[in-house]
């Protein structure tokens, strides 16, 4: 049965004001419709250029659904090509990441291809003469991604012409991303630690929700956070803080904690919680990383990029980002009620090793399959994928601090448990998914 | 609860068959959810390790999906306690299949004994049942006449798997 394929007023309908109906996380088709509009509309993240440091090196990841590959061309340009062989549709590469060497070539047919994805030669190539095959989509390859941003050395990808330019669709967004740059020395990040993936049986959007929501954590978390908290008060008086405790701990803050850190809004859907402060402002100082900033930027710049405390930004529609540790979460969509979660993590370069293995210690806290804390939130999310089942009501209520002017605002502060950006978010779902339509 | 009461030990070096006795003993503390007895078992310094990457070499500048000290495996156990540990309402339980340990080395100098342990682990939780198949690296030492973990390596044959929740201990 469809309800919603072509039809933009039934999709638009899904989202109101203070509500959203439950068809948005349980309804396959609305999650078809979501791979073949909003996530081809948007720019969707890719990847790191450090995963392809050398000419031929690449990685297979997902647009949506949709496998596609990163790859560094001969030209030492980041490609990304669809990650499928034009003959009979084999994807190319077995592994995710590795060197291609020159060329890629299809395991089934041995179709060759250069980096860029352009055919370089076919066997037995005499049974296509006279068959017209120059004009066949066949000949041209595997085909690219046209649009291809590489911000900084994090690669985004739209999939469609249509919809909005690269700084359109980011504007004042990036700002998360330049701090979490500017931490190392030398302006420069790299991928490191290896990739966590957590599968959750839940739809994609309730890990991006659970990000800007701050009503969560000393309720969900009582049972990691704040069994943290009592055990440590067990602890001999005088015993140095450990690090596993300065990460946890902050979960279980008061309300008026998480109130008065703020949430900024920008446009499409980007925003991020942690305006003043956050769970990360208090961790103890890295010996040796001060001076080393102060001397690349100046001691008022070093305090600047230091001193921002973003907690959680999220970029629509689909990743996360910590600057201040340097992670990225990946929330991948499977099914309706099935999605990946790759948490990534960066080593600032140029700085003390301690900083990553801050970043891993809070990766394995808070993001492992095997964490406590990942433990408590997995639960609400499955909970509310199959309660969601309930005929009682139709609806998920996003109402908290709603105010009727607030749509056609942007790169706004509010208060910190504001559900304004779920709000936010689903404008910006309605936005690329009826557009074109 | 009925099992025999941790033994000490005959003499001040143990015997292969007392190190092997004390890793089984250690899965079935964990089955049976003894999980306070099961902590008496670590030393005070003790980790508990398991690795994200096949062959990994470095907990420290390479991600784990545990790397636990004490004051973290105890949180572990409180946790599971708690009354509002929602993702163990209901509990999971689980379910340890041991090939005989075997003793890789053993250096009474240093206090230093490891074992190897191929194992079967079997987590359930409601309708789910998971496998799990792990190698456990025991390093063990005598401490006042008892027989202590000072690292337990799991290795998992898919360490680098996207998995669900994995809530107990392997």
């Amino acid at each position: 049965m469809t309800r919603y394929a072509g039809n933009a007023a039934a999709l638009r309908a899904l989202v109101r004001d203070q509500e959203v109906h439950r068809d948005v996380y349980v309804s396959e088709e609305v999650f078809q419709l979501e791979m073949e509009h909003m996530f081809p509309n948007s720019w969707v993240y890719v990847g790191h250029d450090s995963q392809v440091p050398n000419a031929g090196d690449y990685f297979g990841t997902t647009i949506g659904t949709q496998p596609i590959l990163m790859v560094r061309h001969t030209d030492g340009t980041v490609k990304v090509l669809h990650n499928r062989c034009p003959h009979k549709g084999t994807r190319i590469t077995s592994e995710t990441c590795g060197n291609a060497g020159k060329f890629f070539r299809c395991p089934y047919h041995a179709w060759s291809f250069r980096t860029d994805g352009s055919l370089l030669a076919i066997p037995l190539k005499k049974g296509y003469e006279n068959t017209g095959f120059e004009q066949s989509h066949a000949a041209s390859g595997m085909a690219p991604v046209r649009h291809v941003r590489n911000y900084r050395g994090f690669v985004f990808a739209k999939i469609n012409d249509g919809g909005l330019d690269f700084e359109e669709f980011f504007g004042d967004s990036l700002s998360s991303f330049d701090n979490m740059i500017d931490r190392s020395p030398v302006g420069q990040l790299k991928v490191a630690g290896g990739v966590l993936r957590y599968m959750h049986n839940c739809n994609w959007k309730m890990l991006v929700e659970n990000q800007t929501d701050t009503c969560h954590p000393m309720v969900a978390h009582e049972s990691s956070a704040g069994t943290v908290v009592e055990v440590w008060k067990k602890a001999p008086p005088g015993t140095k803080k450990p690090m596993a405790v300065e990460i946890i701990a902050p979960f279980m803050s008061p309300y008026e904690f998480f109130e008065n850190m703020g949430i900024r809004i920008w446009d499409n859907g980007h925003g991020h919680t942690g305006v003043h402060h956050s769970i990360h402002s208090d961790y103890s100082a890295v010996s040796g990383y001060f001076e080393k900033m102060t001397v690349a930027y100046g001691e008022e710049r070093a305090k600047a990029i230091l001193g921002e405390n973003r907690h959680n930004t999220v970029y629509f529609p689909n990743i996360m980002i910590k600057g201040p540790i340097q992670l990225l979460r990946h929330f991948k969509p499977i099914a309706a009620n099935k999605t990946l979660v790759e948490s990534w993590t960066f080593q600032l370069v140029d700085a003390p090793d301690m900083l990553l293995e801050r970043t891993l210690m809070y990766n394995r806290l808070i993001n492992a399959p095997t964490s406590i804390v990942g433990h408590d939130d997995l639960e609400m999310y499955e909970r509310a994928q199959e309660g969601l089942h309930s005929n009682g009501n139709e609806w998920v209520n996003l109402q908290r601090l709603y105010s009727p002017d607030e749509a056609g605002q942007t790169n706004v502060a509010v208060n910190g448990t504001s559900e304004w950006p779920m709000r936010h978010q689903f404008r910006a779902w309605t936005k690329f998914m009826t557009m074109g339509m | 609860m009925s099992m025999v009461a941790e033994a000490p030990l005959k003499n001040a070096i143990p015997t292969d068959q007392e190190l092997i006795d004390f890793v089984v003993r250690e899965a079935r503390l964990i089955d049976q959810q003894r999980f306070d007895e099961w902590l008496d078992l670590y030393a005070d310094d003790a980790y508990y390790w398991m690795p994200l990457e096949w062959n990994q070499t470095d907990p420290r500048l390479t991600c784990s999906l545990m790397y636990e000290d004490k004051l973290l495996l105890s949180i572990r156990v409180e946790r599971l306690k708690g009354a509002r540990t929602f993702s163990q309402k209901p509990k999971s339980r689980c379910h340890h299949v041991l090939q005989t340990p075997q003793v890789d080395s053993r250096d009474p100098a240093a206090n230093n004994y490891v074992t190897w342990t191929p194992m079967h682990y079997i987590e359930t939780r409601m309708d789910e049942q998971t496998l799990f198949a792990a190698w456990a690296t025991h390093h063990l030492g005598v401490e006042n006449g008892r027989l202590k973990i000072k690292l337990k390596r799991v290795d998992l044959i898919n360490c680098d798997a996207a998995f669900g929740n994995i809530q107990l201990f392997m």
